[in-house]
């Protein structure tokens, strides 16, 4: 027989968006630090009923823009004025003017891969694997159960309060889930 | 805290004021995901296979005419001097004008939060891939020697020579790819939730396995909520002049050059209209026979349909009205070039192309005033493809009837298209519809999770959100 493992976290479902929201209210205002709410869509006014931070995906697009403008401008500096000049007309070797179409194009396509990129890497998505995908219970939060996890490793995991709050704010069912 | 006096609250809208909910008769989250997700795990319908072989021949014969183009040489299109861009080019246009919907849809309605949007969009970004995969097909056949269309990239040539940044030939070249690029993105960061969905519903280990991997381990935490949020925003905000510049810079394939007829100003925000224009004409022949084939007219209701029929109203005439002004400029320009290009686009031997135009692309969409004609499925869907052929002719119109007359009446001529020309445009159309319809059968043709967040069972201060004592309505 198998050692008994080790629990992630209590998991608490709930039926509806109202529900949920209060009960995460009283955690945030409590000072719970790992937990988390589970929706199949996002709720409207759920990041501050977690106090959570504006997300910081903005950065990356605004990073992989500038690179993207950058990289426009120097490929077509140094391809058709320093490279290989190309003279056509006798126009000017080089010109913002031109180069443009094709900078804005990169800064557009640097600036999306940047939000990509941001989001699962702040996400630390892709995961194969997470201890609540396993519990069967847990599927229904992709189709219309929504659910609040508070972890182990939480300071205030132990307290009572935790209970007291799922209770109070109307959770149907509450359950431990393992690592 | 000071009392909120009751005058605050406004007295709720007369019923006829009230809005329409955009998913009929209340249904649930669960109605919702086992309506979408149901549709790809049920049996294949046999209209579906019906449907999919007659499109993947004729695929196959778009590639089969694309094997001999490539193996002959373009000689075996109708296109000569002086007519040198022909369906080619009219059928790039065509198809990537097509595209420009579904990113309208997906970016632009977004920003402007249009929540009817949802219900339509993840069809609409699988049509502008798909649509922007046909028109990729022919800017690279008709270089001719398609070995040498990687010159096009930014890579030294044999010579060492390196692509020349001027021309708007290749402005094109980063616009079009950054746009497959941008809407595949776009589209997948829409697909993830879903993919989670599918993958906690399915039932077989391959479906598990693979729904899963795509899924990327998404658990829909509010955590994860909120990145994905941010960063479906910034798509959208990037998407917006994205999708606007795109349609200009094809537009400066024309414009940039010296040819009347083509050497317009109006051009950029002109195509720009007459791409949503279209694109939403394909989006209306797509949809209206889905919601009805699949039974889904709860969720793309008539006011679905009746807005996206408002918009084409609208962009119709945006178009109607570019039309009017180049024939003013022409005339008011005072260049005789330019005069006789559009007095002969319109009176002369291509006179029967610019008047389809007109008709398809002028004249009926104004039908759509009447709210009978919107309401009505058959007329809609009948409209939807006479704008389709209108926005056809109209690019047609523009390429052709400014070529075949040049500036010496010795090298006038008259294109006439080949077996090759039309079997690649119709084959074309294979390949659009066998990609759609393999996104249908294994992927959630609405967004799951986006509908559901528009429903007011998602809002937490709906009494149906488990409010206490919210507002009813």
């Amino acid at each position: 027989m198998s050692a008994p493992a080790a629990i992630y976290g209590v998991l608490a479902e709930f039926q509806t968006p109202a529900a949920v929201k209060t009960a995460a209210e009283q955690f945030r205002d409590a000072g719970y630090t790992h937990w988390d709410v589970f929706t199949p869509c996002p709720i409207h006014g759920m990041d501050d009923a977690m106090g959570l931070r504006p997300s910081r995906v903005g950065w990356f697009a605004f990073l992989g823009g500038c690179a993207g403008f950058t990289c426009g401008m120097l490929m077509i500096w140094f391809m058709n004025a320093f490279d290989f000049p190309i003279p056509v007309g006798g126009k000017p070797l080089f010109s913002p003017l031109f180069a443009l179409p094709i900078s804005y194009e990169l800064t557009i396509l640097f600036g999306a891969f940047g939000s990509i990129i941001g989001m699962l890497l702040l996400n630390r998505l892709p995961r194969w694997h997470h201890p609540l995908l396993k519990h069967p219970r847990f599927r229904q939060a992709t189709h219309d159960r929504f659910f609040i996890v508070v972890e182990t490793r939480d300071p205030r995991y132990a307290d009572p309060l935790t209970r007291r709050i799922l209770e109070s704010s109307g959770s149907t069912h509450i359950e431990l889930v393992e690592e | 805290m000071a009392r909120i006096s009751p005058q605050v609250f406004a007295p709720p809208p007369p019923p006829e004021l009230e809005r329409q909910p955009l998913v009929l008769n209340g249904r649930s989250f669960a109605w919702i995901s086992d309506k979408v997700a149901g549709i790809i795990e049920g049996p294949t319908p046999r209209w579906w296979w019906g449907a999919f072989v007659v499109s993947a021949l004729l695929m196959l014969m778009c590639f089969g005419f694309v094997g001999y183009l490539i193996s002959t040489g373009i000689g075996v299109w109708g296109l000569n001097r002086p007519v040198g861009w022909a369906w080619d080019i009219t059928n790039f246009v065509f198809w990537i004008g097509i595209g420009h919907a579904g990113t309208l849809i997906s970016a632009i309605l977004f920003l402007l939060r249009q929540k009817w949007r949802t219900s339509i969009n993840r069809a609409a970004e699988a049509m502008t891939l798909f649509a922007v995969a046909c028109a990729g097909i022919f800017p690279l056949i008709h270089v001719g020697r398609i070995w040498f269309a990687w010159w096009l990239f930014p890579l030294p040539n044999a010579n060492a020579i390196w692509p020349q940044f001027r021309s708007p030939l290749l402005w094109d070249v980063f616009a079009v790819s950054t746009y497959g690029t941008v809407s595949l993105m776009f589209w997948y960061l829409g697909l993830i939730p879903d993919l989670a969905t599918l993958r906690d519903r399915a039932r077989t280990p391959l479906r598990k396995f693979l729904y899963g991997l795509f899924a990327l381990g998404w658990i829909g935490s509010n955590r994860q909520w909120s990145h994905y949020e941010k960063a479906y925003l910034l798509l959208a905000g990037l998407s917006t002049p994205l999708v606007l510049s795109v349609h200009s810079i094809v537009s400066f394939d024309f414009a940039v050059s010296q040819l009347p007829g083509w050497h317009t100003t109006i051009f950029p925000p002109y195509f720009v209209a007459g791409a949503i224009f279209s694109g939403f004409g394909m989006v209306l022949t797509l949809m209206i026979p889905i919601r009805v084939l699949f039974h889904l007219e709860e969720v793309i209701t008539v006011r679905h349909v009746e807005l996206m029929g408002k918009v084409v109203l609208a962009t119709g005439s945006m178009v109607g009205y570019a039309y009017a002004m180049e024939f003013f400029i022409a005339w008011y320009g005072g260049n005789p070039y330019e005069r006789f290009a559009f007095l002969n686009r319109a009176f002369g031997p291509y006179g029967w192309a610019y008047w389809t135009m007109v008709t398809c692309n002028v004249i009926s969409p104004q039908l759509f005033w009447f709210k009978k004609i919107r309401t009505n499925m058959v007329a809609v869907f009948i409209l939807s493809i006479v704008v389709n052929i209108g926005m056809w002719f109209e690019r047609f119109v523009i390429i052709v009837t400014s070529l075949h007359r040049d500036f010496l009446p010795s090298s006038w001529g008259y294109f006439r298209p080949t077996m090759v020309d039309v079997g690649i445009f119709v084959g074309s159309f294979g390949l659009f519809l066998t990609l759609f319809l393999l996104f249908i059968r294994f992927l959630p043709m609405l967004a799951i999770a986006e509908i559901k967040s528009i429903t007011p069972q998602a809002d937490p201060h709906h009494t149906l959100g488990g409010a206490q004592g919210g507002h009813a309505s």
